[in-house]
């Protein structure tokens, strides 16, 4: 009987988390322009989102802006762990504590400051789309370091020197031996760092071009006009983001499945 | 200048990297935040916000809106939380990702999805302001709550409960003396991530009709009208909430945040 009751509660909570999403994508398949009409059945907000130019755009900007900003974030985040963990102590808490800031910081707050720093102090054009990948940068490098960071600790430390002593150059043996070893931390850094780019609404509201927008920023301009016809190839866009959401949860837990041998995945890379 | 490479110096870009675009914004906004708009040292902005009552309105909004967010977020999710937990479901692990999946998909379009369904279920949006804010919250941050205490409630011994069991303690007394005690820090990390994003994501309120102001809504204000040292100052204030709320919950070290869950 009680179990009934926890896995019930457990249900209805999944129902509050996915019955919009899947009401969306159901109407998404319909030419219905509102919630609740019910319509017949169209691919129509499909052929609006892959052939309208605007949301081509914004779709192809947003996945460019988070793979550059992602992949820049990473060797970053990458080097200054490596850097960090063999330097003083005071050096690496230093860059630490730097390094939180933006981890708990408002993005608001981060975006604005930035904002403030690039484009009012220093006269960066937001149109040179310094502003913006600067931001996604910071956002994103914070958490490659943070997920890097235990992968280097948790590596011998005495493969480096082994190398070293058996006649690889510095650079020889970093590329060799230390960063195969922390590869999942990087795996795992650079798949947050596009995650966290591609939710961001605020830096990128306080750092881009006029003229661009990124999923987050146009969705969020989109309902406030009237257009129907972008807003219903919004819910198809949410429709495919949504699957392929699954598709990439299922294959990078299967990666880290694989790597760790067994588990979920879920409890990796944290602190024990 | 003769330089020789070695670990050490791999940590320079990103030493640099974090002074100039993590420092020196804060001290830019430091900066601001006490000058006005031609360059002079002002106490203006500051003595503004606290002698203003709307501004004094906001910030109570705010924390009214991400209290009741909290609340709410960790009553649904402690719960869930110990149930996937203690569960010996073989699928568990497929179960608890169910849970954690909405954090991958893009937040303006969930809550797009939110707003519809409100839509249908209450007609006019703007009759329930305060409620759809904490809806929409919840909706967007419940699974950084889950995943925190998912965590650590299932790293906990289970050899403790069975220990209090035997030694007497009903099924009560085992969760209040033992399992909550110990859940204290996934708790503390679960809502550092709630809260302060609740005090200052306004697009949530913004997309679902609540045109009142929390936090972060001034700063977009001020940052429309090319105010930057009244902008300032109000991000300056959330800093000094941020700092606060940071050393109270003392999430610092271990809290990776937002995806955290994904490592």
């Amino acid at each position: 009987m009680k179990k009934i009751w926890k896995w019930g509660y457990l249900g209805l909570v999944l129902l509050f988390i996915y019955l919009p999403i899947l009401v969306l994508a159901v109407y998404s398949f319909t030419d219905s322009t509102n919630i609740g009409a019910i319509r017949s059945f169209s691919l129509h907000n499909y052929v609006t989102l892959f052939t309208t130019g605007e949301l081509r755009d914004m779709i192809v900007g947003t996945l460019l802006l988070a793979i550059g900003a992602a992949a820049a974030a990473t060797v970053l985040g990458t080097l200054g762990a490596i850097g960090a963990f063999y330097s003083k102590e005071k050096v690496s808490r230093a860059i630490s504590t730097m390094n939180q800031v933006p981890v708990v910081n408002a993005d608001v707050v981060t975006g604005f400051s930035l904002c403030i720093l690039l484009v009012v102090v220093m006269r960066i054009s937001k149109d040179t789309f310094i502003p913006l990948v600067v931001g996604h940068i910071t956002l994103c490098a914070p958490f490659v370091y943070l997920a890097v960071l235990p992968k280097i600790k948790q590596m011998d430390s005495s493969l480096y020197e082994a190398a070293l002593d058996l006649g690889a150059t510095p650079l020889k043996a970093l590329m060799q031996v230390v960063i195969p070893q922390i590869v999942p931390g990087i795996v795992s850094g650079f798949a947050l760092a596009v995650t966290l780019s591609l939710d961001d609404y605020f830096i990128a509201t306080y750092t881009k071009p006029a003229t661009f927008d990124t999923i987050s920023t146009y969705v969020v301009n989109a309902t406030k006009g009237s257009q129907t016809t972008i807003k219903t190839a919004l819910w198809a866009l949410s429709t495919v983001i949504f699957l392929v959401v699954i598709v990439v949860v299922m294959g990078m837990n299967l990666y880290q499945a694989k790597e760790a041998g067994k588990g979920t995945g879920l409890e990796k890379g944290e602190k024990k | 200048m003769h330089f020789k490479f070695t670990r050490k110096s791999l940590c320079i870009p990103y030493a640099v990297y974090l002074v100039l675009f993590v420092v020196a914004p804060l001290l830019v906004l430091i900066y601001y935040a006490f000058t006005n708009g031609s360059g002079q040292f002002t106490l203006a902005n500051f003595t503004g916000f606290f002698t203003d009552p709307n501004a004094l309105g906001t910030l109570f909004y705010s924390f009214a809106v991400a209290v009741v967010t909290t609340m709410v977020c960790l009553l649904l999710a402690y719960p869930i939380a110990c149930i996937l937990a203690f569960s010996r479901l073989k699928a568990k692990s497929a179960v608890v990702m169910l849970f954690v999946l909405p954090m991958w998909i893009n937040f303006s379009l969930r809550i797009t999805a939110l707003k519809e369904i409100l839509n249908v279920l209450e007609g006019n949006l703007a009759m329930y302001p305060f409620f759809n804010a904490v809806i929409g919250m919840t909706y967007d941050f419940l699974p950084f709550m889950i995943l925190p205490i998912y965590t650590t409630v299932s790293r906990l011994d289970g050899a403790l409960r069975e220990a209090a069991m035997d030694l007497g303690a009903n099924e009560v007394q085992t969760f209040l003396r033992v399992t909550l005690p110990l859940s204290v820090p996934g708790i503390m990390s679960g809502i550092s991530m709630v809260f302060l994003p609740a005090m200052t994501n306004y697009v949530v309120l913004d997309m679902l009709y609540n045109s009142t102001y929390i936090m972060g809504s001034l700063i977009g204000s001020y940052f429309a009208a090319y105010n930057w040292n009244g902008g300032s100052m109000i991000a300056l204030i959330l800093l000094g909430i941020i700092c606060l709320f940071t050393l109270l919950t003392d999430g610092g070290e271990e809290k990776t945040s937002r995806g955290g869950a994904l490592l």
